[in-house]
């Protein structure tokens, strides 16, 4: 760290420091007190500088002297990240506990990359060959996958000499013509977006195996999702299950300002999972980086920040990434407290007039993408929002609508009645279907569309007789209309419920969603026909294929029996004489 | 600490906050006392410092002080003595003794502002506590380490239901030593009344810790007691390896004496003057519940919160909702039903239920046993407005069950009297006999197996 000023503490009030006597440039990192409490450069006023503290600052005096490091937020990229878990500034947890035991304490800095691990580099390029910024040099076999090592993005040259062999991640590798020694790692500031050469359409969809979202509401790889919801709406859950099964190769999660029980849960059933593609800990592929909501603020604030450049790292490889920051309303009031803190002029709510442009900046970081190597990665985000009171209105869901492409609508009332994932089919959306749809006609089935389609149309129709239902009773209705009800209790109960905790149901593959909903598709077709034959509705729902249906997603031979209860449909109903 | 130098340079009085001039450098949060002309003294700390200016709020409030009151400033952040002689003593919400007991004899003194638990240390809370309330043991299982506040309104037994917890509370099968804190702010002194003599009266008290601010107390001195009362949970859990139960009460008055601070150093307020950090504030309390690796204690806290206007929009419950896991909500209308405990058992939630129970845990069918109890519960509940517009015999008959299992729900699972312990087992079987009522198809949440295996009427 070059250009080492000093200066001292002139104020302290809670993690809001004043400083004199240093002239940084705005984000730079600077030492804080004796204690040397780390912190980042938020406002310059005369000759203060106002600094945001990452720890807390009992006891910390006016005095004190504070060290300008002359360089921003940055993180340490290389390999080594896969399976970390970090605190919001890229503190490794472990290394802390070791250090300083189960309580994390202050003054303790710990390097984000273990300095000692060797790594086993097998070059792919040669000596002489001219590089540009972002250039693969070579591999590393890491966690579950292959580590590109990248040239850093400002770096270019004519490769004087690369090495092969066993190396820790300070060693050098490789020298440029013009004298820059390339090591496995980089450093990067976590506030600046890494630069890559175009943003790509996102038309391939992130496979969830989450039957509501992939089949009503998908995501594109590369695009963004909000899911808000009140407290105890399955938020948690939710991402959870993204994070395991979606179909990016790189998991990041970001728990900003999460409860503490909660982030073990993750911390501990990480570490257990298999990933289903390898075999392998999933951890394996994963980076969690934990700032619980008892930790400081500060780094509340940028572990957001901290996530999405390891993210762009990853995605700089040509990986796809999927991000998960739960949550950015506790991301939006730490920025509230720290600009309440600097008693700046507040927005709405109390929330910083800054907080839209914060949140598209952030959202903007990810896309499907060409990087400088060439290669194509993606990083999906998805956001979770936790609206004060379940009101929608409020900014921080507000400014999050205008941004993503996808919502998804977490319902309390579907909470209450057990109806899990609790995702509202009326409310959600997907910006992101039209787009892909080629993908879907040509991977799993020409009528994916149509099928979707009469999904959503039925469900639609559902609610607006519900109205009526709510006033005059289902008896009231004609049985055509009934049966719709009937057709749309079968398409929540079976196919958006899915449960988490079940072992077969828990995932859900494109092919399998497809077949399911086709047959619950078909039973309706063939009691429309039934009806207009006017055999009794009740007659038609208590035929066995109806409840076969219901029963066989938690079956281990689900996709057999899927076939089978097809054909049982048209045997039954010819039964019927249908 | 050696002689702290005193001031006698106080510049303005505002509320509960002092501001000295001319000061050597004091460190933030560092401890004041105030000596007053009458002789008494007040303790206080330091919530900003700079070079011209030193805020300090007192925690006592300031009536009595003067411009030449001394300040001394003592050099440390607030510490408090913690022992194991402290089970079986009755504190202030300061810390003092109100017993007549004698002094606390430290065996350590402990910062009081506590550190986070690294997450990497934590252990994950997924031992069941055995409540013997159904309501909450079925449908929303409290397990150890779990901070699970009662959501709660003016005029409701929430008293009584934190009463029964702390006299029902177990960990089946395991003889392990444990404690209740009782942290009080701002109760009055007829409830402190209430829970000292059920301690008494159950023996409780020999393992409990209380702390009491009483409404009368100066409200500052509230944002003390419950760290007061932690910081002894921490101790107790985490060196004397024991099981603790905080209760703590009324989180509710706590909220207003921060409001109280802020409005005084005119802060920019957040939501209905509350200040922008008490999320964060809230949080670092809140968060001092769990297990971590390797110790044998635990923390388990079970803070009441009185809901101002029964209003879960608020923006304490709101803000606590986010950092607990889970709430137990009373309900104004169970209990004008007459119905004990009144616990709303659709608007409450255990967010490390599912960790605590199924097989090894409570019983295999929990899971499936609380969804369909929920969904048909809820099923129930729509009818009733139906009901109100088309009458009863406008239903089917499927339907007509539904409406009556939701008041047979309400009645004979959720009701149960102030001293019914139940085992998970009466319980999760009392659920099945309910269930039992409706039609077999209708519980479409439970897995074929488990039907056969536990339904009255299914069983093979």
């Amino acid at each position: 760290m070059a250009d080492q000023k000093k200066g001292k503490i002139s104020r302290v009030a809670g993690p809001v420091v004043t400083a004199e006597g240093i002239s940084p440039r705005m984000y730079d990192v600077v030492l804080v007190g004796e204690l040397k409490l780390m912190g980042e450069v938020i406002k310059l006023v005369g000759n203060k500088t106002v600094i945001q503290v990452y720890e807390d600052t009992s006891g910390i005096r006016p005095g004190e002297e504070v060290v300008d490091t002359g360089a921003p937020l940055q993180v340490e990229l290389g390999p080594g990240l896969l399976s970390s878990v970090y605190d919001g500034v890229q503190r490794p947890l472990p290394v802390l506990r070791d250090k300083q035991g189960d309580f994390v304490s202050r003054g303790v800095t710990a390097p984000g990359l273990d300095r000692k691990t060797k790594w086993k580099f097998t070059p792919t390029v040669k000596k002489g060959a001219a590089l540009e910024g972002g250039a693969v040099l070579g591999e590393i076999p890491e966690g579950n996958i292959v580590h590109k090592v990248l040239l850093p993005p400002k770096a270019k040259g004519k490769l004087k000499n690369i090495s092969e062999g066993e190396f820790t991640i300070e060693d050098t590798i490789g020298e440029l013509d013009n004298g820059t020694k390339i090591q496995l790692m980089q450093r990067w500031p976590v506030r600046q977006s890494r630069p890559y050469v175009d943003k790509l359409l996102p038309d391939i969809p992130l496979v969830t195996g989450q039957r509501v979202l992939d089949m009503l509401f998908p995501l594109a790889k590369g695009g963004t999702a909000a899911i808000p919801g009140g407290f105890g709406t399955g938020k948690t859950v939710t991402s959870q299950q993204l994070s395991k099964w979606s179909d990016a190769q790189i998991v990041i999660y970001v728990g900003c300002g999460e409860r503490g029980n909660e982030m073990t849960e993750v911390l501990t059933s990480f570490p257990e999972l298999e990933d289903p593609k390898t075999g392998k800990p999933l951890m394996g592929r994963t980076v969690l980086v934990a700032n619980t909501s008892n930790m400081p603020v500060a780094a509340r604030e940028a572990s957001v920040y901290t996530g999405i450049t390891i993210a762009e790292y990853y995605r700089d490889m040509g990986y796809d990434v999927s991000l998960m920051a739960d949550s950015t309303s506790r991301w939006a009031e730490a920025m509230r407290e720290i600009s309440s803190r600097l008693e700046e002029m507040p927005g709405e709510e109390g929330y910083p007039a800054y907080l839209a442009a914060r949140l598209s900046e952030f959202y903007e970081r990810c896309g499907r993408v060409k990087t400088l190597s060439g290669n194509i990665g993606s990083i999906s985000v998805i956001g979770a929002v936790s609206p004060s009171g379940g009101d929608f209105s409020e900014p921080v869901t507000q400014n999050t609508l205008r941004i993503v492409k996808v919502f998804w609508a977490l319902d309390s009332k579907l909470r209450e009645r057990r109806h899990f994932p609790a995702i509202n089919w009326l409310t959600s959306y997907s910006l992101y279907s039209p787009i892909l749809e080629d993908w879907y006609r040509k991977n799993i089935s020409e009528d994916w569309n149509a099928v979707r389609l009469w999904a959503m149309e039925t469900l639609q129709k559902e609610s607006e007789l519900q109205e009526i239902v709510q006033l005059v009773g289902s008896d009231a209705l004609p049985e055509e209309q009934r049966l719709t009800l009937e057709v749309a209790r079968m398409i929540r109960e079976f196919f958006l419920q899915q449960s988490a905790y079940h072992p077969v149901d828990t995932y859900s593959p494109l092919k399998r969603q497809y077949e399911y909903m086709s047959a619950i598709r078909k039973f309706s077709e063939h009691a429309k026909k039934a009806v207009s034959l006017e055999v009794p509705l009740e007659k038609i729902v208590s035929l066995p294929c109806r409840s076969d249906l219901g029963k066989l997603k938690f079956e281990e031979a689900i996709d057999q029996d899927l076939k089978k209860v097809s054909a049982e449909i048209e045997k039954q109903f010819a039964g019927l004489g249908v | 600490m050696g002689m702290a130098k005193e001031y006698h340079t106080i510049s303005q009085i505002a509320g509960p906050l002092v501001f000295v001039e001319r000061t050597e450098p004091v460190g933030y949060g560092e401890l004041v006392t105030i000596a007053l002309p009458d002789g008494s003294t007040k303790r206080g700390q330091v919530l900003d410092t700079s070079d011209e200016i030193v805020v300090v709020q007192v925690f006592e409030g300031t009536g009595g002080i003067d411009r030449g009151s001394g300040v001394k400033f003592l050099g440390e952040t607030i510490k408090m003595p913690v022992s194991r002689d402290m089970l079986g003593r009755i504190l202030s919400g300061s810390g003092e003794p109100l017993d007549k007991g004698p002094p606390i004899i430290p065996e350590k003194r402990l910062e009081i502002i506590g550190s986070a638990i690294n997450p990497w240390a934590r252990d994950n809370p997924r031992e069941f506590i055995q409540t013997g309330i159904s309501s909450i043991d079925g449908m929303n299982t409290l397990v150890r380490g779990q901070k699970l506040p009662i959501f709660s309104g003016s005029g409701l037994p929430h008293n009584d239901i934190a009463l029964q917890i702390a006299r029902q509370a177990k960990v089946i099968g395991k003889k392990e030593e444990f404690a209740v804190v009782f942290g009080a702010m701002g109760i009055t002194s007829e409830e402190a009344q209430y829970f000292m003599k059920d301690f008494e009266r159950t023996g409780a008290l020999k393992r409990a810790v209380v702390f009491l601010n009483l409404a009368d107390d100066p409200a500052i001195e509230r944002l003390l007691t419950p760290r007061l009362a932690l910081t002894t949970a921490e101790y107790l859990a985490f060196d004397l390896d024991m099981h603790v139960l905080v209760i703590w009460t009324d989180v509710t008055n706590y909220s207003e004496a921060l409001r109280q601070i802020g409005a005084a150093r005119e802060e920019v307020p957040a939501r209905r003057g509350y200040p922008g950090y008490m999320y964060t504030d809230l949080a670092s309390m809140y968060e001092r519940a769990g297990r971590i690796k390797g110790k044998k204690g635990s923390i388990t806290q079970f803070p009441i919160l009185s809901m101002p206007g029964d209003d879960i929009t608020h923006p304490i419950p709101d803000l606590t909702g986010y950092i607990t896991e889970g709430q137990i909500v009373a309900s104004r209308e169970l209990h004008r039903k007459g119905i004990f405990p009144p616990i709303a058992v659709e608007r409450s939630l255990s967010r490390l239920m599912g960790q605590g129970i199924g097989a090894g845990h409570t019983r295999e069918d929990h899971r499936a046993v609380s969804d369909q109890l929920y969904a048909s519960y809820a099923e129930g509940r729509d009818l009733r407005g139906l009901v109100a517009i088309v009458g009863k015999e406008a239903l089917s008959e499927r339907d007509r069950k539904f409406l009556d299992f939701a008041d047979a729900f309400e009645d004979r699972f959720v009701r149960q009297s102030k001293d019914e312990d139940r085992t998970i087992d009466q319980t999760l079987d009392l659920g099945w006999e309910l269930l039992s009522a409706l039609p077999v198809d209708s519980l479409t949440k439970i897995d074929r197996k488990i039907i056969e295996k536990y339904h009255p009427k299914q069983k093979k």
